[in-house]
């Protein structure tokens, strides 16, 4: 195994008394209200035992009470930073269940704004991982960059944050004029800052000695935990519900699948999860030129959807690749205009639970920067 | 800047001012406000973005803190739960007066989309602590953040620090 592990078991044989520290819920490392109870030997992590349930919002009461239309909203406040991408899973179920086929040019708007957001969601995360690490900069070249973004979705919705953007059997508006140069500007910017911060972060030296050989997440370790997205990828392994389960039009875009090689260290370090998002945001910027290529000019944004969205009676189970992982949503109908029951899985829920796995053995200031890698979200951990 | 335009009209020989001790200590105040950081859901990533270069919050004279011994005021960003309320209470505890809160977001300001279902969430960051200013919003625009940091300057500013109790009329 790797050198860090090799120190633990050296510093096991001396006899020390075990601490235990409460990490959180207001810590600014810990990526919102997550609170961690470790127990620390010298400077050692024994055991970490995440608390959660502060920010439990009753998401699947709220769904229990409010029409399916209205759902959409608190939808978004689950992972608020891709909010785009939370809608997609919950409109194609119900279109699912309706048998509904979505125009064309919906499709390829969804496509559009949903990599937009991903690459948006991935710059939040390298930025907080940056910041986790100690550096600065990157931080504030990805939020100039993603504030770009935010305008072409802001000018699409109307919000900046939480879009309710998607709705079922089509979208909540058509695009506006100048929609196609502006997402290939903001293409071309995030493509510079990204070859900017692969100097100035990823591959510089102290980042690498910080992050390589840290929280090495193996492969089996990773599907045992039914880890996905990058968390996944970055453990070498090639999954990719775009590629695998192509749903909506994804396996008209050609792109390719990055995954964690052990560049620096060993496979499924947290530099290797960092690097696979910085990958990924490349993929985006290609599937967004593609579909800006082959998008339609004209064409309906809304398919023939009854005024009272009443799903017959049944189950229906959607999931897609949310930038963080599998997204999915499982409703039950009872053939009224508000479902029986809707259950989500939270990607970040299940990927922080390995957590306790991985950081086992390593430095305590390890543990911030693995937290910061496998990029959480509580209000979607908790909902 | 009610105290520096004074010095445009000097008196003889220049460089006096003319004003209240408690005029410049507060100018001093409303100026350096640092911050408890207290985010908690949705708005804490616009403030985040209100923070980063497009904005750039500290151009008011905030600095965030990590700890409450060290803060002006707290900003309540987002949702708060009833597992989180009592957190909140001991910090708000824990900073030392002149104390002020910002609430963030119709979360914290009233319940926001949880107002009705929401069996866990707190409806509203006032039914625990004071609050001084409240910032529309779910979440609110960095526009609103700046609206909302300058009331709290103006609030500030205009506080009766000498002979609180004769001039306020409270007896």
């Amino acid at each position: 195994m790797s050198e860090k592990k090799r120190l633990d078991l050296e510093y096991s044989q001396l006899d020390s008394d075990r601490m235990r520290l409460n990490v959180g819920p207001q810590h600014p490392s810990t990526h919102g209200v997550l609170r961690l109870e470790v127990e620390i030997d010298g400077e050692i992590v024994t055991e970490v035992i995440p608390h959660l349930g502060y920010l439990h919002r009753s998401f699947e009461k709220h769904c229990e009470k409010m029409t399916y239309p209205q759902i959409i909203p608190y939808i978004d406040r689950m992972d608020y930073i891709s909010a785009m991408n939370n809608e997609w899973p919950y409109v194609m179920a119900l279109e699912k269940m309706l048998d509904i086929k979505v125009p064309e040019k919906v499709e390829y708007i969804r496509v559009i704004v949903a990599e937009l957001n991903r690459i948006a969601n991935h710059q939040i995360a390298v930025a907080t991982f940056g910041l986790d690490a100690g550096a600065f900069t990157p931080f504030l070249f990805f939020f100039r960059d993603r504030e770009y973004i935010i305008w072409i979705l802001e000018k699409l919705s109307g919000a900046r944050l939480l879009y309710n953007y998607f709705r079922v059997g089509g979208l909540a508006g058509d695009t506006y004029p100048s929609f196609k140069e502006e997402c290939l500007n903001v293409i071309e910017k995030v493509r510079k800052t990204n070859a900017e911060v692969m100097d100035l972060l990823i591959y510089n030296r102290i980042f690498i000695q910080r992050t390589a050989n840290v929280g090495i997440l193996t492969p089996e370790v990773a599907v045992n935990y039914a880890c996905s997205g990058p968390v996944l990828r970055g453990s070498g392994l090639r999954y990719d519900l775009r590629k695998d389960e192509p749903y909506s039009i994804y396996d008209r875009f050609d792109f390719e699948v990055p995954v964690g090689k052990g560049e620096v260290g060993f496979v499924g370090d947290c530099w290797d999860r960092n690097i696979v998002r910085m990958q990924e945001m490349e993929q985006s910027c290609r599937i967004i030129e593609q579909a800006l290529a082959q998008m339609p000019e004209t064409g309906d944004v809304k398919a023939n959807v009854p005024k009272r969205i009443k799903p017959p009676k049944g189950e229906v189970y959607m999931r897609t690749e949310n930038p963080k992982g599998d997204l999915g949503f499982y409703i039950v109908s009872n053939g009224t205009d508000k479902p029986e029951r809707l259950k989500a899985r939270g990607t970040s829920f299940v990927n922080l639970s390995v957590i306790p796995e991985i950081s086992k053995g390593y430095m305590f200031a390890d543990l911030i920067l693995i937290l910061g890698s496998i990029d959480i979200v509580l209000g979607e951990v908790d909902r | 800047m009610g105290l520096l335009n004074k010095l445009d009209d000097p008196y003889d020989g220049g460089g006096i001012i003319l004003g209240k001790v408690e005029e410049l200590l507060n100018w001093g105040r409303s100026k350096s406000d640092w911050y408890l950081h207290f985010g908690l859901a949705c708005c804490a990533i616009e403030f985040m973005a209100m923070n980063a270069s497009h904005f750039d919050f500290m151009r008011f004279g905030t600095i965030p803190r990590t700890s409450p011994r060290q803060a002006d005021f707290i900003m309540v960003t987002g949702t708060v739960t009833f597992k989180m309320a009592d957190r909140i209470k001991v910090l708000y505890e824990q900073m030392a007066e002149p104390k002020y809160v910002i609430s963030v977001g119709s979360c914290s300001n009233c319940g926001g989309p949880y107002w009705e279902h929401g069996y866990h969430v707190l409806k509203g960051v006032d039914k625990i602590i004071p609050v001084d200013v409240y910032i529309p919003g779910c979440p609110p625009r960095p526009e609103a953040f700046e609206e909302g940091m300058m009331k709290l300057q103006e609030k500030i500013s205009h506080q009766a620090i000498f002979n609180k109790r004769k001039r306020l009329g409270i007896e």
